[in-house]
Order: structure tokens, then C-alpha cells, then sequence
């Protein structure tokens, strides 16, 4: 999967994250700032929150009852699109994904 | 030209990493070196008890790649053990014996497991769990059909049997105290979990002390209670709980008691010297000294020192909340259980449940499980009223909580609402 984050200052890398395999552990273990995913996904910190801009959002799995309640906690201002990225994980390696990084997560 | 600053932090967990991170985001630009006596990458400790268990090839979750010391500028010294502090000199001594100075020490040593006084605890078989070493000895061992003894019925304890009970062991769990998770979880959520873990085949033994683990040519075949009772068990997990990491802070002459002795602002009486995470022990707003073991205890007390060390000083007052994943179930706690007097509790105590504790008629702890929607609401009313004294306190009072049902998302944001437009 190719995912992109972009940063409130409008500066964005794309990684490239393996099918399976969240986009809260892409953002970690290719070092990207503004992800603390303090609770390391087990969606109960709401740390790892993102705006979903665009991309192939339909492949990944639909807001949970559990990822809903949790986007209420999360610091920055809950839009529409916004989803807990440690949930969002797809199966395929074929898709894309474009996030935004909130300006705060604590 | 100014010598840059050095920050020197002694211990490589959560706390530590969190430090050293912290720090640079608020703009520090000294000498930060990270000292961990574990020889891998920093890793997430949480999942060591739950799903990293019963898989065979999980690899340990690190909390960041490796570059992300070096592009932050972290100088991470793992595998050393801070084995000294020279109060005078401003240095630390290490197992590698290369002395390391420091204008500012912060000391997140964390815990370690608590060994128990009995006869056989060395036998091969017998495990503790805390450090990743730790967690592959015992994966090693979680066979289906193998027999596991658990003494303890903590969170550690709970959450190892209640995995190893899914990948097909036979589990056994004994406990001194006449209720599992007694020292942290109200009556009736210690009820809701022994309902749970026994529906789902784990052998609860409660209120009955360890009083030896029985071997034969070097290896742990069973244990023995103190009324005689024998279980027998091809391997053994002690989770008794830990003890806060301070030779360091003894050595070095500061104050301990049930951990290293910080003010409100996690300071030692060394104005050099920090404590935070699992092995500090603060004052709480009533004015006794708490440590709490919780991965939000150890971010949130490495942000404040961080910003302390940047110019920016507050008191710790941050909401203590926690999780435990016990199967399926996944308890999530705000507040603190110390001093509650009474409680009430709403919804299915085989389901969605949650635990209302309160002292002095007000709202001071939250317990639920797999009930996240009114977990969050508390979050945010111990939050919204943590200008307050007491961060484990809110305004809620126990008569707005009635019989029957209580809609606590209504009542919170109410609460929260009045808070906010308090004058």
C-alpha cells in the first residue's frame, strides 16, 4: 500500500506499508511525526487520529462501534473524515491512501 | 561558546523514549543520551501479556525504528545498565564503563517483577514476565495441551491466562486475595473477570497463598498451596506484581519509599535529578505519595519533565486511565480506586459494563468494559475538571446517578458544558 502524510505545514512523505498491516505501524516505523499511537493499537488512546483526504478509503474496513466512540477523544477537532489510523489496515497491497497529520494528538 | 546542555536519561521504556522525544519536540537542542540495560530497540511492553502470546513468529513491536534516535539526535546507549550517579561530579557510572555527565538526570528505571519467598521459584519452567526476553522464555513453553500455572491474579497474570487458555492450554490461577485484580478493580468488576475466565475454562483458585513450586531433576512440576492444595503444572507464570527499580536513587542517597520520591513537579530533592514512570513515586493532591504502573502515568510524566526542562514548569495533574485486554474483553479505567466508599454499576455483567466508584458521594473512578463510549465520556469529564485540586475527582455526584439506567454520555456533557462556562 502506498500511503501519504501530510503535515499541517502542508511538507508530506509516502511510504510504502505492507498489505495487513496498519497505517498507524506505517506511520510509526517510517519515523512520521504526529502519531503518537501511545496504546500501540489497541484503539483505547486515540493518539494515532488522522483526516482521510483521499485514496482508496472503500478498501479499508468501516468506522467500528469501538473506533466511533473513540474519535470523540481524540485532541484535535473530529471532522467527517476523520478515522484512528490504527484501525485502518487493508488487506491488498495494491491500494493508496492520502492522510492528513492533525496538528495535535495529546 | 555555551557547552550544549546534556540531558542524561536512565532507562529505555516507555518513560524514557517518551522523555527523549518530548524534549526535542519542545525545541531542546543539548546532548540527550538514552541509556537502556535491554539490549533491543526500545519496544511497546503492553502486548508482552496479551497477543504476542500464541503467536509463533510475532516480532516485538519496537516504539520507533532505529533511525528515528539518530534523526532526533538521541544518542540510545542500549544494552548499558546505569549502575551509578555521582551526585558531586554530575556523572553517571555505567556497565560499560564509560561515565556519562549530565546537566539534567532523569531516572526512568521502571520496575521488576516481584519474587516471591518461596521454596523452588528457581526451577526451570517458573517465569516472570516484564521484558521481551522475558515473553519469548514463556512463548516458548505455551504449547496446547501444556498445563500453566499462574500465580497472581493481576492484570499480567489474567491477561496471560486468558491467552493461553485460547491457544488451548489448561490454566490454573491462584490468588492470595480472595478476589482477582483486588488491589486495582472494584468487587464488581473483580466478579465480571472470575465469571468470565472461568466460562472460558481458567481454574481460579482465590484466597489461597503460595507456599512452594514442586520440581524434580531441576524442573517445576506443580505448585502447593498453604492449605495443601496441589496443582500441577508443566510451567509457572509469577505475576505478583513488581517492585519500583531504585538502587540508583538509594546508592545515590535520595529518598525512597515504594519508589523514587519526587514533589509535584517530579523533581527529587537533587535539583539535577528527575524521576517518572513505573519507579516514581509522587505526592497526590491528598497528600499521600502514589506510583502508578501505567503507560499513561510513564507519556504523560516524561511530557511534563520534558517541558519543565524546556522552561515551561506545571504540576503533575494529569487523569490517570488504563487498559487491560483479558480475552475479549477489554477493561478500560479513569480515576483511581483508593478511598471509593461506594459504587454503581450499569448495563451486562457477561457484556457491556461499567462501574461507577465514588468517594465522598463524588465521581472518582470509571470502570468499563467493552464499554469504550462511557470510558471516553469520563475521560473527558475528569479532564474538563482538572483545574481542580483533584485530578481523580469530578463533580459528579452520586445522587444524579439513579437506579435502572443512566444515560453517564448525557450526564457528562452536561457536566463538561457547566465546567467550560464556569466564569
Amino acid at each position: 500500500m502506498k500511503i501519504t502524510f501530510i503535515q499541517q505545514d502542508g511538507s508530506s512523505a509516502t511510504v510504502d506499508v505492507p498489505a495487513g498491516t496498519s497505517v498507524m505501524r506505517g506511520a510509526i516505523g517510517n519515523d512520521i511525526d504526529g502519531i503518537i499511537a501511545e496504546c500501540g493499537g489497541s484503539c483505547v488512546c486515540a493518539t494515532c487520529h488522522v483526516y482521510v483526504e483521499g485514496g482508496d478509503i472503500d478498501r479499508f474496513p468501516a468506522v467500528s462501534d469501538d473506533e466511533d466512540e473513540m474519535l470523540d477523544l481524540a485532541a484535535a477537532p473530529r471532522r467527517a473524515n476523520s478515522r484512528l489510523s490504527c484501525q485502518l489496515k487493508c488487506d491488498s497491497d495494491e491500494v493508496t491512501l492520502r492522510v492528513v497529520v492533525p496538528s495535535e494528538q495529546v | 561558546m555555551k557547552r550544549r546542555e546534556q540531558v542524561v536519561v536512565a532507562g529505555a521504556g516507555h518513560a524514557g523514549v517518551q522523555l527523549a522525544a518530548s524534549l526535542r519536540g519542545f525545541g531542546f537542542d543539548g546532548q540527550i543520551t538514552l541509556i537502556g540495560e535491554e539490549p533491543c530497540l526500545p519496544y511497546e511492553r503492553p502486548p508482552l501479556s496479551k497477543e504476542l502470546l500464541g503467536t509463533e513468529n510475532a516480532c516485538f513491536q519496537t516504539l520507533h525504528p532505529l533511525d528515528h534516535y539518530s534523526r532526533h539526535q538521541v544518542d540510545l546507549l542500549n544494552g548499558v545498565r546505569v549502575v551509578g550517579i555521582d551526585r558531586g561530579d554530575q556523572t553517571v557510572s555505567t556497565s560499560s564503563h564509560e561515565d556519562v555527565a549530565y546537566d539534567h538526570l532523569v531516572v526512568a528505571t521502571g520496575a521488576t517483577p516481584r519474587r516471591l519467598p518461596v521454596d523452588g521459584c528457581d526451577l526451570d519452567g517458573v517465569h516472570v514476565l516484564r521484558t521481551s526476553d522475558d515473553a519469548r522464555a514463556l512463548r516458548a513453553g505455551l504449547v496446547p495441551g501444556a498445563k500453566l500455572a499462574v500465580v497472581g491474579a493481576g492484570f499480567i497474570g489474567l491477561e496471560v491466562a486468558a491467552a493461553a487458555a485460547a491457544h488451548g492450554l489448561d490454566v490454573t490461577v491462584v490468588e492470595a486475595f480472595g478476589r482477582v485484580m483486588e488491589r486495582s478493580v472494584s468487587p464488581e468488576i473483580s466478579a465480571y473477570f472470575e465469571r468470565y475466565h472461568r466460562e472460558a475454562g481458567v481454574h481460579l483458585i482465590l484466597g489461597k497463598l503460595l507456599h512452594a513450586l514442586i520440581g524434580a531433576d531441576g524442573r517445576v512440576q506443580g505448585l502447593l498451596t498453604s492449605d495443601g492444595t496441589y496443582v500441577c503444572a508443566d510451567l509457572v507464570l509469577i505475576g505478583a506484581g513488581v517492585v519500583p527499580a531504585c538502587d540508583l536513587a538509594v546508592q545515590a542517597g535520595l529518598e525512597v519509599a515504594n519508589g523514587i520520591v519526587v514533589d509535584g513537579q517530579l523533581l527529587t530533592a537533587d535539583p539535577r535529578i528527575s524521576a517518572i514512570g513505573d519507579c516514581a513515586a509522587f505526592p497526590h493532591p491528598d497528600g499521600r505519595l502514589v506510583r502508578l504502573e501505567s503507560i499513561q502515568n510513564a507519556a504523560d510524566q516524561a511530557r511534563l519533565v520534558a517541558a519543565r526542562l524546556t522552561g515551561t514548569a506545571a504540576a503533575y495533574r494529569a487523569v490517570p486511565w488504563f487498559w487491560s485486554i483479558q480475552g475479549s474483553r477489554k477493561l478500560q479505567i479513569v480515576g483511581l480506586d483508593a478511598g471509593v466508599t461506594s459504587r454503581r454499576s450499569y448495563g451486562d455483567p457477561t457484556g457491556r459494563y461499567s462501574v461507577f466508584g465514588f468517594r465522598q458521594g463524588r465521581l472518582a473512578v470509571v470502570e468499563s468494559v467493552n464499554d469504550p463510549g462511557n470510558h471516553i465520556w469520563a475521560r473527558k469529564l475528569f479532564e474538563a475538571g482538572s483545574g481542580s485540586a483533584n485530578p481523580d475527582e469530578t463533580v459528579l455526584h452520586e445522587n444524579q446517578f439513579v437506579n435502572g439506567e443512566v444515560d453517564f454520555k448525557a450526564l457528562a456533557r452536561r457536566a463538561i458544558k457547566r465546567e467550560v462556562d464556569a466564569p
